[in-house]
């Protein structure tokens, strides 16, 4: 079990909770409303436990299904047993021969580091400009900023792509993270927020040793705002691993599709004439799935930490 | 973010008295406030001040600096976003179809869009999906959270458990609501099937594959878990002590303190939500669209707006009619996202607000 970091607001822990409670329950008043942060009494908790453990499996049970469905041969993959009976790796095997996963595969990371890398540092010099610096124009250019974030992506899709097909880019990987290199809203107003919990005087003080706006920006702001950039930097690879919009409408040559592309190119392909092999296609979706899985493990605190910070926006 | 016009005409009235030379930054704040009140509908000579003004504080190389950090997003806004705006709303009125010369057909598109069938249905599906989709995720997010508080430890594992589908690429979200739904041979008609329960065939019958893959979305309602649980601990304690005096149960907590106290999150979260739903693409796209399935599945009850707009413009290449496609969509968002606005401000509770 990996456990995540206390939460800020600090669940008490779980061993002493028992005890406290039952010695609550004795001199507490009859009808005690308990606030959501104390943990309920040993009745209550076990109950609890015992709802989120059920729930917990339809939250897990489709990826083992997956799995296991990938593994199987083709006439047995919806006979609803966990553990397969044969299990037949040549699903995973026999799909590179059949399609250029392995090529999919080196595109797509490729292209989301691309993205991701852009992104995070585009995004951070454009924040740093709101967070630092006074200048007439300054809120009305945040608002801008704050505004695109509501425009739907699909309104901006037709003439981008015409941008791309006028520099003969269009059928090209390039307009996949492209984009990045100007910054993206969300990204720009998360960093900023950052940039702005830091001391003032630091900055004055390098501006007294010398330093120019670009050095306070690179040597003292970006070091202290590692784990914003971070959060940026997972959030987009995130984003850009699992879009299959962008790859739909600028990919043609399979061998510049990423792994969504392709998975959905390999569920049409296997479609034709009625013949779905979904135990090929299962083999793809976890192949695309088992990198995010895995990144999210590695990253889980700074996923949570992001998606629980976007709800005090509101 | 309530005029930020307003607010930047005082940033600047502010900075002429104080005349800063690097970033004195407390003095706009409040010199801003007693200098230049704001003058609505600014005379010409105003203008000119302005103007002036804003010379001036050119060539102090802070402005210079600060523009040169934003002109990143400065060009990315122009050409990517303020420029497509435009070319959109331009190539509206024409019949471009990416080859041969854009020609004008005034309203022609948009009068299309009345008559064509297909918007309609998309819109429809677009509408009853957002709708049956919005409210329950957001249910099933609150419980899961409230459930989640008072476990101690455990909270941590299953708040990972419960993100977990999240980064599940939605293609592979279509291929298991193809898998899983499946009506003869699917997990879940299996498992009704054991509670006496007879599946519908969700993938194929039309009044279900909406509720399908409703169903299906609600796997990965993990992020706005962790939002609602996060908000939850924001919960100040002694306002449940001060209801516990007031005599108040657990259910009228629930709807005096701990609603109120997190509808800043309800509100974000219905937003977001919405404007998600509203452009749902990918999932129905991988289900049932395509080179192979759309021959496989007739049925239209999977045309969603963005997967109609999408064929339009990148399969047919009516370019010119799909733009004007786009701009309907882009104002039925404006007009929700406005509304849902003007409800917040009757029902959402900000700590030390006065408004």
């Amino acid at each position: 079990m990996t456990q995540l970091t206390t939460p800020p607001g600090g669940a008490p822990a779980s061993a002493p909770s028992a005890a406290d409670a039952s010695a609550e329950a004795r001199t507490a008043r009859p009808r005690r409303v308990r606030h959501p942060r104390e943990t309920a009494g040993p009745v209550g908790r076990t109950l609890r436990l015992i709802a989120l453990a059920a729930i917990s499996v339809v939250f897990i049970y489709p990826f083992l299904w997956l799995v296991s469905a990938s593994l199987k041969p083709s006439e047995s993959v919806f006979d609803n047993v966990l553990i397969p009976h044969v299990f037949q790796w040549e699903n995973y095997t026999g799909i590179w021969d059949e399609v250029p996963l392995l090529t999919w595969v080196g595109n797509s990371v490729v292209v989301t580091l691309a993205a991701a890398v852009t992104v995070t540092v585009s995004s951070a010099i454009v924040a740093f400009g709101f967070a630092y610096f006074r200048f007439p124009g300054r809120n009305a250019l945040f608002g801008l900023v704050i505004s695109t974030m509501m425009l739907p992506a699909v309104v901006l899709m037709i003439p981008q792509y015409l941008v791309w097909n006028w520099l003969h880019l269009a059928s090209s990987q390039i307009p996949l993270w492209a984009p990045n290199l100007f910054g993206s809203a969300f990204y720009i107003f998360l960093l900023r927020q950052f940039f702005l919990g830091l001391p003032r005087d630091l900055f004055e003080a390098a501006r007294i040793d010398g330093a120019s706006y670009w050095g306070m920006f690179w040597r003292i702001a970006l070091p202290l705002c590692k784990p914003a950039l971070v959060v940026t930097f997972i959030f987009e690879v995130h984003a850009s691993w699992t879009d299959l919009v962008r790859p739909l409408v600028y990919l043609r040559d399979p061998e510049l599709y990423t792994v969504p592309r392709g998975l959905k190119a390999v569920l049409d392909q296997f479609g034709e004439g009625g013949e779905m092999r979904w135990e090929v296609v299962a083999a793809a979706s976890v192949i695309v799935t088992v990198p995010m899985i895995i990144a999210f493990f590695l990253c889980q605190r700074h996923f949570v930490e992001g998606i629980a910070t976007q709800g005090r926006k509101g | 973010m309530p005029s930020p016009t307003d607010e930047a005409r005082r940033d600047e009235a502010g900075r002429t008295g104080t005349a800063a030379r690097t970033g004195t930054a407390a003095t706009t704040g409040t010199a801003g406030r007693t200098g230049g009140a704001p003058v609505p509908g600014a005379a010409p000579a105003d203008r000119r001040e302005r103007a002036r003004r804003w010379r001036a504080s050119w060539r102090r190389s802070e402005t210079r600096a600060a523009y040169g950090f934003l002109s990143p997003w400065i060009f990315g806004f122009v050409v990517l976003t303020a420029g497509p705006m435009i070319a959109t709303l331009y190539l509206s009125f024409t019949n471009y179809d990416g080859i041969s010369e854009p020609r004008g057909v005034g309203m022609e598109n948009y009068r299309q869009l009345f008559e064509d069938p297909s918007v309609a249905k998309s819109l429809m599906n677009t509408l009853v999906f957002t709708v049956l989709r919005v409210p329950l995720s957001m249910a099933v997010a609150l419980a899961l959270a409230m459930l989640l508080l008072r476990v101690g430890r455990a909270t941590g594992f299953f708040r990972t458990l419960f993100y977990l589908p999240v980064m599940t690429p939605s293609v592979a979200v279509g291929i298991l609501f193809l898998l899983l739904f499946n009506g003869n041979v699917g997990l879940i008609n299996t498992v009704l099937g054991f509670v006496g329960i007879d599946g519908p065939s969700w993938t194929t019958d039309g009044d279900w594959i909406k509720p399908g893959l409703v169903l299906t979305t609600l796997w990965s309602v993990g992020s706005t878990v962790i939002i609602y649980l996060a908000a939850l601990r924001n919960v100040p304690q002694e306002l449940y002590e001060a209801a516990e005096i007031d005599g108040v149960g657990r259910r009228q907590a629930f709807v005096h303190v701990t609603l109120p106290q997190i509808s800043g999150a309800l509100f974000f979260t219905l937003i977001v939500n919405t404007i998600a739903s509203l452009q749902t693409f990918t999932e129905a796209y991988t289900a049932f669209f395509g080179s192979a399935n759309s021959q496989t599945y007739s049925n239209d009850a999977a045309l969603f707006y963005v997967v109609h707009l999408f064929q339009q413009a990148f399969q047919y290449m009516h370019l010119g009619y799909a733009s004007a496609l786009a701009w309907l969509l882009f104002l039925v968002i404006l007009a929700i996202t406005l509304v849902q606005a003007r409800l917040s401000k009757r029902f959402v509770y900000y700590e030390g607000e006065e408004r």
